[in-house]
């Protein structure tokens, strides 16, 4: 019988190719905007991570109160002892000192006379011990010019900030800040590469340069601003991170440079944005799948009363009514499928394609100081070949069983009375 | 109509007049400035002081040696602790340079960088550089009397004249014997209170008043402030003009 009905949609091309076109197309649709959204969505959180908030982060509580501000002066003192500590009591983290301050980059002349100036936002990361960070800050990717630091007094600029004050490769340059306890602090450093991140907020006036130097010029031995932890298996876990957080946190200690844990939610209001994102984009695939269900129930429905006459005939011959009501629920499984597996093979395509290439909306964040990636990419996840049979084959197959009734309706003498006109 | 307007118009005439007899009982804003800058302004200073910043991780102590010449020219060196010995800066009319000696660099701090805290202090280079006299930046309202410290005070609201001013406003409380300004309630051009200054001690050195030991405190800051000392001062000491030049900074 399933032979049957195939040869007989195959044959009827009014039978299978506009349903398939209708079904595919709803299908596509509805897999490429959830791929679309899950993949903004982790892109922010996953940036957020590897530049700002890790999966958590270690910081004094009294840095934290001021979080937003990077108040490296409040920063941990005896780290080495701490790391030592939280390494052996969560050995399914990898953790990474990082220090975040603010200064000045002085390029000068031949004479040593100030040419140029610039605020700048200094990342100290460990550049030559883990080759993590630099995969993780996406360094080697944003490279424009030069290469990344190799040896102690070298560093990266905004690509930005060199245009703008006119720095080229191998040129010496001052930062100039105040140390952890409040002196000042000047360094000179040769500038070895350029980046562009992609990043609005940091290709404004980015400095990467390795922790040890910063630690040096900042006069915070054995000190950093923040120690950042990532899951080993690159998984952000919330579950985990708070068993941790109620491990390592003391509530009752009163000293306002005991070290804290915070969660990557508790950071740049991510905790909002990932509740506020879960919500939304479950209302919008909703709402999204509803409207496409609707539509595809719809073609379901019409296929269903198109064959009418075609119904009436094979009643009139003898044909039972549960056999044609089977016969249509089967054609419309087999259109269904077909439909939402060649919706899902182009949707998911159209995804990679996103997801690798990427569209730039750096012209529309210019003035936007959020850490937010100027290129938004796609997301392909398991859920992608799946979420568009909801649509495509559920609906589809429902709207055959609507119109199916129908069949049922129809008595003998009424038959006739239709055939005869 | 016509009563309301007349009655509107005299109760006004009387708010003003009373207010022109409640100020009339106070001397001159701008003549108390004037003896303020009299008794302050020399011609030339050579001071050595110590700069105590109470932060929030401990108390650090600065000392420096500082050449000033009018209100344009000045030059400070910072001979402790360790890791501040060297640094130098000078200051000639609007301009700021720094020199730092392991960096070897002398750099020039200009634009919103002069707002920056100077050593991690609660004084800013800004606060730094206004050493012009205050009757050149700011005209003076008397607007009452209060003991602050035991000491009989006028109050004192000042208006920059300036654009540039460091602070749009201040309030003022001058010691009416010694004409030394022994609060300050400095205000930016929003109105809001960015930092106080209170002088706990005053020496007379001839036959001026001088503040000898007092506090900066930046109220956008945690902190206890920084406490400012006077250990020695010479005024109008004849300074060679090499002292205010570049060449300086690296000596």
């Amino acid at each position: 019988m399933f032979k049957f009905l195939l040869n007989g949609i195959v044959r009827d091309r009014s039978r299978f190719l506009f349903p398939i076109i209708i079904i595919a197309t709803g299908v596509t649709i509805t897999v490429l905007a959830y791929c679309w959204l899950i993949g903004i969505g982790d892109k922010m959180i996953d940036d957020n991570a590897n530049f700002d908030t890790g999966h958590m982060k270690i910081v004094t509580k009294a840095y934290k109160e001021m979080i937003s501000e990077k108040p490296f002066d409040l920063g941990l003192i005896g780290t080495d002892e701490l790391m030592q500590r939280i390494n052996n009591e969560f050995p399914d983290v990898s953790w990474e000192q990082r220090i975040y301050f603010g200064g000045l980059l002085d390029l000068p002349d031949k004479n040593g006379i100030t040419k140029s100036q610039g605020q700048v936002y200094c990342m100290a990361i460990d550049l030559f011990e883990d080759t993590k960070e630099v995969e993780r800050m996406n360094i080697s990717r944003s490279l424009v010019r030069g290469r990344i630091p190799n040896k102690s007094e070298e560093l990266v600029i905004s690509d930005q900030v060199a245009n703008k004050m006119k720095v080229d490769l191998n040129d010496k340059v001052t930062i100039i800040t105040s140390t952890m306890f409040g002196s000042m602090a000047m360094k000179n450093f040769t500038v070895v590469g350029t980046v562009t991140f992609g990043l609005t907020a940091l290709d404004k006036g980015a400095v990467v340069l390795d922790i040890h130097d910063a630690q040096s010029l900042l006069d915070m031995e054995n000190a950093a601003g923040e120690i950042l932890g990532f899951f080993k298996d690159g998984k952000y876990n919330a579950e985990r991170v708070m068993e941790m957080k109620k491990q390592f946190n003391n509530p009752k200690t009163t000293d306002e440079f005991a070290p804290t844990m915070l969660d990557l939610q508790d950071q740049n209001d991510l905790g909002f944005m990932m509740a506020m994102m879960d919500e939304r984009l479950g209302m919008i695939l909703f709402v999204f799948i509803f409207i496409m269900s609707l539509v595809l129930w719809n073609s379901g429905l019409i296929g269903g009363i198109r064959r009418y006459g075609e119904i009436g005939v094979r009643l009139a011959i003898g044909e039972s009514k549960g056999h044609v009501y089977r016969s249509m629920i089967i054609e419309s499984i087999i259109i269904g499928f077909a439909g939402s597996v060649i919706g899902t093979i182009v949707g998911v395509a159209l995804s990679y394609y996103l997801q690798y290439n990427g569209i730039d909306i750096s012209s529309m964040m210019e003035n936007i100081s959020m850490l937010m990636n100027t290129t938004m990419r796609a997301k392909v996840t398991g859920t992608s070949f799946i979420i568009g049979f909801i649509p495509g084959f559920c609906a589809s197959v429902i709207g055959s069983c609507f119109a199916g009734i129908g069949i049922y309706k129809r008595n003998t003498a009424q038959l006739f009375k239709e055939l005869e006109t | 109509m016509k009563n309301l307007t007349f009655i509107s118009i005299l109760i006004l005439t009387l708010i003003s007049i009373s207010t022109l007899f409640l100020y009339a009982e106070y001397p001159d804003g701008n003549e108390i400035l004037k003896q303020i800058d009299e008794n302050l302004y020399a011609k030339s200073m050579i001071s050595t002081s110590q700069m105590i910043v109470h932060g929030r991780r401990g108390s650090r102590t600065m000392k420096l040696r500082s050449w000033t010449e009018g209100d344009n020219r000045s030059f400070s060196e910072y001979l402790a602790p360790p890791k501040d010995a060297g640094t130098k800066m000078l200051k000639l009319d609007d301009k700021l340079w720094i020199y730092n000696p392991s960096a070897d660099r002398i750099i020039q701090i200009s634009g919103h960088m002069l707002r920056q805290s100077m050593m991690g202090s609660d004084i800013s280079y800004e606060d730094m550089m206004e050493d012009n006299e205050l009757t050149e930046i700011y005209t003076a309202t008397t607007i009452g009397e209060e003991i602050f410290n035991k000491n009989d005070c006028w109050i004192l609201e000042l208006l920059a004249t300036i654009s540039d001013a460091a602070y749009q406003t201040k309030k003022v409380w001058i010691d009416k014997e010694k004409l030394i300004p022994l609060k300050e309630e400095r205000y930016g051009k929003s109105g809001k209170l960015l930092k106080t200054t209170e002088i706990l001690e005053v020496v007379k050195i001839g036959k001026r008043w001088y503040p000898k030991r007092m506090i900066f405190k930046d109220v956008l800051k945690k902190g206890e402030g920084t406490e400012f000392i006077i250990e020695s001062i010479q005024f109008d000491m004849e300074i060679p003009d090499s002292r205010f030049s570049k060449a300086a900074l690296r000596k």
